[in-house]
C-alpha cells in the first residue's frame, strides 16, 4: 500500500516537474510571440527583435548533423547487427566511450578538428559536423537495437530463399526496422536542438542570417545561453526564445511520430 | 470454395491435379544422401544417416522431437551453414553433385533446394512484394514477366483468387494458413527442384492444415518433397517413402527407410512398430 503510494508520488513528481517547466517557458515566453517575432532579425542584442536568423542557423545546423549522422550510424549499425558478430566488440565500447563523453569536450574536438584543422572557421558546418558526432552513439544503438529485435526467421526465410545478406537488408530488415529508425534519429536530433556547449565553439555566435554553410550561425540554444547570461535585461527574450525550442522539438517529435504511424501501420494492417 | 488447383487454366505453370496414392514407380533419386552426421558445439545430434530421396515423390520424415529430423533437413539446402558452430560430416548429392563441392553456390544451391519453416516467415511486404523479392534476387526485373510469375506461384498455392484484388496488402495481415501458403508460393516462384519443409503444418489450425496438405500432396509428381511431421495420420496420407528417426544415446539415428505404406503396414524394426503403434515417443 505504502510502497504503491510512493512509486505514484515519483511518478507524479516526473510529470509536475514536467508541467512547471512547460508552464514556466510558456507564461513568461509565448506572451512576446507574434509573426514578426519569427521573421524579423534581433536587435538590441537581442532584447528586442526576432529570431529569423537564428532559426534558420538552427535548422542548417541539425541538416548538416543529420544528412552525416544518419547514413554513417544506418551503416554502422547494420554492420554491428548483421555483418560482425564476434568483431563488434572494439567498435560497440568505442561507442559506449563516445557517448560518455560530455559535450563541451566535443566541443573542443570539433573545434580543434573542423574549425582550425580542416579550417571550416566558426561555421555552420564545423557545428553541424560536430554534432553529427554526438548524435552517432544513440543513432547506433536505437537502430541496432532494432535491428536486432527483428524476428531471426526472416534472416533464415531471406537465406533459405538464396538472397543474399546485404539484399535482405536492404528489401526486408532495414524498411522493417525504419520505425525505430526514425525513432532513434528523433531522439538524436532532439539532443542535437538543445544542445549549447558543442555549439559555441564551432558554430559560434554571430547572429546575423547566414549567407553560406562556411558562415558562422548562432542556434537557439546558444542564443538562449546568450541571452540568460551575457546580455543584461535580455531575460524576457531568453524566454521568448525557449518557448521557440521547445515548440520546434515538439513538432519535430510530433512530425515523426506521425511518419512512424503511417509506416508501421503499413507493414501490419490492410490498407 | 473453388478447388486448388482449377483456379487459373490458362496459366502454363500452374499444377494440375496429381493423384495421391501409391509410391510412384521406381522413380530415381534427386538427393543421395550418406553416411550424413552434423554435430552443433562438438555435441553429435545426428549420426550415419543414408538414404535416397526419390525424384517427384514425397519423403515424410517422422519420430520423435529432437532425433534430428529438423538438422537432416537442414544440411539438405546447406542451412546448417548459418548455425555457428555446426559441422557436417558426410556427403549429399543432388543430381550426381556433391552439394558442398567448392563450385557450388550455397545461394543456388537454396534457390533449386527450397525450405519451408514451421512457422510461416512471410516478410513484412506486400504480398506482391514477398513474391518478387526473391525474383528480383535472381536479375528478373521485366514487370511483365515478374506479374505473371506472381499470379502463376500465386495460383499454384490456390491463393489467387482470395488474394487477387490486394496484391499489395501486407502480408502479415493474412491468416495463418494462407502466410504459409504465401511462403510456399514464394519458394515455389523460384521453380526448385526440391522441397523441404519443417512441419509446415504443426502452427495451423485444422482447417488450414487441411489446406497446406492437400497443396503438398498437389507438389507430388513437379517437385520432390521432404516433409517432417510429427502428425503420422498426415505422414501416412501424403507420404510415397517415410524415415523413421530415432534417438539412441541422445544421437539422432535413422532407424527404417522404406515405402511408406508397407512401413506403415508391417514395420520391419521393432522400435517403429512400438513408435507407429503408440507404445513408444
Amino acid at each position: 500500500m505504502l510502497f504503491g503510494a510512493v512509486l505514484g508520488a515519483a511518478a507524479a513528481l516526473c510529470v509536475l516537474a514536467l508541467a512547471w517547466v512547460l508552464w514556466d517557458v510558456a507564461r513568461h515566453g509565448l506572451t512576446l510571440w507574434s509573426w514578426s517575432y519569427l521573421l524579423d532579425e534581433p536587435s538590441n542584442a537581442g532584447r528586442s527583435g526576432g529570431i529569423a536568423p537564428i532559426l534558420v542557423s538552427t535548422l542548417a545546423i541539425l541538416a548538416v548533423a543529420l544528412t552525416v549522422a544518419f547514413p554513417v550510424g544506418v551503416a554502422t549499425a547494420v554492420w554491428l547487427a548483421e555483418f560482425a558478430p564476434g568483431r563488434a566488440a572494439p567498435v560497440r565500447l568505442a561507442l559506449h566511450a563516445l557517448a560518455g563523453v560530455p559535450s563541451i569536450v566535443f566541443g573542443l574536438f570539433g573545434s580543434a578538428l573542423f574549425s582550425v584543422l580542416l579550417g571550416l572557421g566558426f561555421s555552420i558546418l564545423s557545428g553541424g559536423l560536430t554534432l553529427a558526432c554526438m548524435m552517432l552513439p544513440p543513432l547506433i544503438s536505437t537502430t541496432e537495437a532494432g535491428l536486432s529485435a527483428l524476428p531471426s526467421e526472416w534472416r533464415r526465410g531471406g537465406a533459405a530463399l538464396g538472397m543474399s545478406r546485404s539484399s535482405l537488408v536492404a528489401h526486408v530488415l532495414l524498411p522493417a526496422a525504419a520505425p525505430t529508425i526514425v525513432a532513434g534519429a528523433v531522439l538524436a536530433v532532439g539532443r542535437a536542438t538543445a544542445e549549447t556547449a558543442a555549439l559555441i565553439y564551432t558554430s559560434g555566435y554571430v547572429d546575423r542570417m547566414p549567407g553560406s554553410w562556411l558562415d558562422s550561425g548562432r542556434s537557439l540554444a546558444v542564443h538562449i545561453y546568450d541571452l540568460s547570461m551575457n546580455v543584461a535585461g535580455g531575460d524576457r527574450a531568453a524566454y521568448a526564445a525557449a518557448s521557440a525550442l521547445v515548440v520546434l522539438i515538439l513538432v519535430i517529435n510530433l512530425f515523426a511520430a506521425s511518419v512512424r504511424r503511417r509506416w508501421a501501420l503499413r507493414q501490419l494492417a490492410p490498407d | 470454395m473453388p478447388r486448388i488447383g482449377e483456379s487459373g487454366t490458362d496459366i502454363p505453370y500452374a499444377l494440375g491435379l496429381v493423384e495421391c496414392g501409391n509410391a510412384c514407380c521406381a522413380p530415381p533419386p534427386l538427393l543421395r544422401v550418406s553416411d550424413l552426421s552434423v554435430a552443433y558445439g562438438g555435441r553429435t545430434v545426428l549420426d550415419g544417416v543414408s538414404l535416397d530421396i526419390y525424384k517427384g515423390c514425397i519423403t515424410a520424415l517422422i519420430g520423435p522431437s529432437g532425433c534430428g529430423k529438423t538438422s537432416f533437413l537442414s544440411a539438405l539446402n546447406r542451412m546448417t551453414d548459418l548455425v555457428p558452430g555446426a559441422r557436417v560430416a558426410g556427403r549429399v548429392q543432388l543430381d550426381g553433385q556433391d552439394i558442398r563441392a567448392p563450385e557450388i553456390d550455397v545461394r543456388t544451391l537454396r534457390q533449386r533446394v527450397g525450405m519451408i519453416f514451421q512457422k510461416p516467415n512471410p516478410f513484412p511486404l506486400s504480398i506482391r512484394r514477398n513474391l518478387e523479392v526473391p525474383l528480383r534476387e535472381q536479375g528478373l526485373m521485366d514487370r511483365g514477366e515478374l506479374a505473371h510469375r506472381v499470379e502463376a506461384a500465386l495460383s499454384d498455392v490456390g491463393l489467387w483468387p482470395e488474394v487477387r484484388d490486394r496484391l499489395d496488402a501486407p502480408a502479415l495481415g493474412l491468416s495463418g494458413g494462407q502466410q504459409q501458403r504465401l511462403c510456399i508460393a514464394r519458394a515455389l516462384i523460384l521453380r526448385p527442384e526440391v522441397l523441404l519443409m519443417d512441419e509446415p503444418c504443426s502452427a495451423l489450425d485444422p482447417m488450414a492444415s487441411g489446406v497446406v496438405e492437400d497443396l503438398v500432396t498437389r507438389l507430388r509428381g513437379s517437385y520432390t518433397v521432404v516433409i517432417v511431421t510429427h502428425n503420422l495420420a498426415q505422414a501416412r496420407r501424403i507420404a510415397n517413402y517415410a524415415a523413421f528417426f530415432w534417438m539412441t544415446e541422445r544421437v539422432g539415428n535413422l532407424i527404417e527407410f522404406s515405402a511408406s505404406r508397407p512401413m506403415f503396414e508391417r514395420p520391419r524394426h521393432p522400435l517403429t512398430a512400438a513408435y507407429l503403434g503408440g507404445l513408444r515417443g
